[in-house]
């Protein structure tokens, strides 16, 4: 019984190890992505899968063009995918209206222009609210991809 | 080949550390003098706080909870405010309904100090977060509504110095409540 009780303990101290490593590991370097929704096609659609990188964004090392995946400003409980058009200190020109980027901010927009709400809707995203960059699309097999801009 | 032990238990021990850092809690340092007096009331005595990462976990705060947030002009920076305004109703906007109730109840309006336009409505998925010392505050009456995926996680007591220990209540000073919670501004 004694045995029993201390193999017992031996395997949860294993998980609680590998389970933080586990967290530890998509938290900070790389974790995957399943898209939903049409906002980046034809160069994502729904049900894709990305493998997304941690570790740009956290030394800010964003360049436009970069397929990012951050919280929704309008809904924290919820995540976007979108494409990094403009950086602090950009010019956007949307419609008639021009915008400036602000410090600490990044302009989102979705490449399907038709069907998204971007920063064209809700304004510049700050920085603090994006967690990846999206590097490579491995699901579907056949369509695998390097994503650059 | 060997791997000595203690660097075996560093490889384990890191993650384990960061890990309850990242989902438990952390205590941080109070710096300046945007929170006083409820933090770092005297000038010489600075506060140590715990900051809890599991009461936001599901992105829930209330009116009058001192917040850490990352700034929004710079990622890398921590802030620490209290919440004066909020969205419409959080509850419902969790379960991704809309029922009546949440349409009567947008977001709080707020008569700011100093900001653009003398008083906002909060848009979906932000707050108002503000300093308890007014005027010497870098806080939405400069930057705006903040988001709340800013928010990173929830003051709930001060553990240094001793003679200050304390559990920090939710408080919101009677004159920053919102307008449409304060009586009369609906007749």
């Amino acid at each position: 019984m004694q045995r029993l009780v201390s193999k017992f303990v031996d395997t949860a101290i294993i998980f609680v190890q590998y389970g933080c490593i586990a967290h530890c590991t998509l938290e900070y370097v790389a974790d995957l992505v399943v898209c939903s929704g049409p906002s980046m096609e034809p160069t994502l659609y729904s049900n894709n899968v990305l493998l997304a990188e941690h570790i740009s964004p956290q030394f800010d090392k964003l360049s436009r063009g970069d397929i990012i995946i951050a919280k929704c400003p309008t809904n924290a409980n919820q995540y976007i995918c979108k494409r990094v058009v403009g950086l602090p200190g950009d010019k956007i020109r949307t419609g008639f209206m021009s915008h400036i980027v602000p410090r600490g901010h990044v302009w989102l927009e979705g490449d399907n222009r038709g069907n998204s709400s971007d920063s064209r809707t809700y304004g510049p995203v700050p920085k603090g609210l994006i967690r990846s960059r999206a590097i490579f699309k491995i699901w579907p097999l056949a369509d695998a991809t390097y994503l650059k801009d | 080949m060997k791997v000595p032990n203690f660097v075996k238990s560093i490889i384990v021990g890191v993650p384990i550390g960061i890990t309850i850092l990242d989902t438990i809690g952390y205590v941080a340092r109070v710096d300046g003098i945007s929170m006083q007096p409820a933090l770092n009331p005297d000038r010489d005595v600075t506060d140590y706080v715990f900051l809890n990462r599991w009461a936001v976990r599901s992105h829930e705060v209330t009116r009058g909870d001192i917040i850490s947030l990352k700034s929004p002009k710079d990622p890398d920076q921590r802030i620490i405010k209290r919440i004066v305004g909020l969205e419409g109703n959080i509850s419902c906007i969790k379960s991704n309904r809309l029922c009546n109730h949440c349409l009567n109840l947008q977001g709080d309006i707020v008569a700011t100090i100093g900001y653009k336009t003398a008083i906002v409505r909060v848009p979906e998925g932000h707050c108002w977060v503000e300093g308890d010392h007014t005027g010497h505050s870098m806080d939405s009456n400069n930057f705006g509504p903040v988001s709340i995926g800013l928010v990173t996680a929830k003051a709930t007591c001060i553990v240094w110095p001793p003679s200050r220990w304390q559990n920090i209540k939710s408080y919101l000073p009677k004159k920053r409540k919102p307008l449409n919670l304060t009586s009369g501004y609906f007749s």
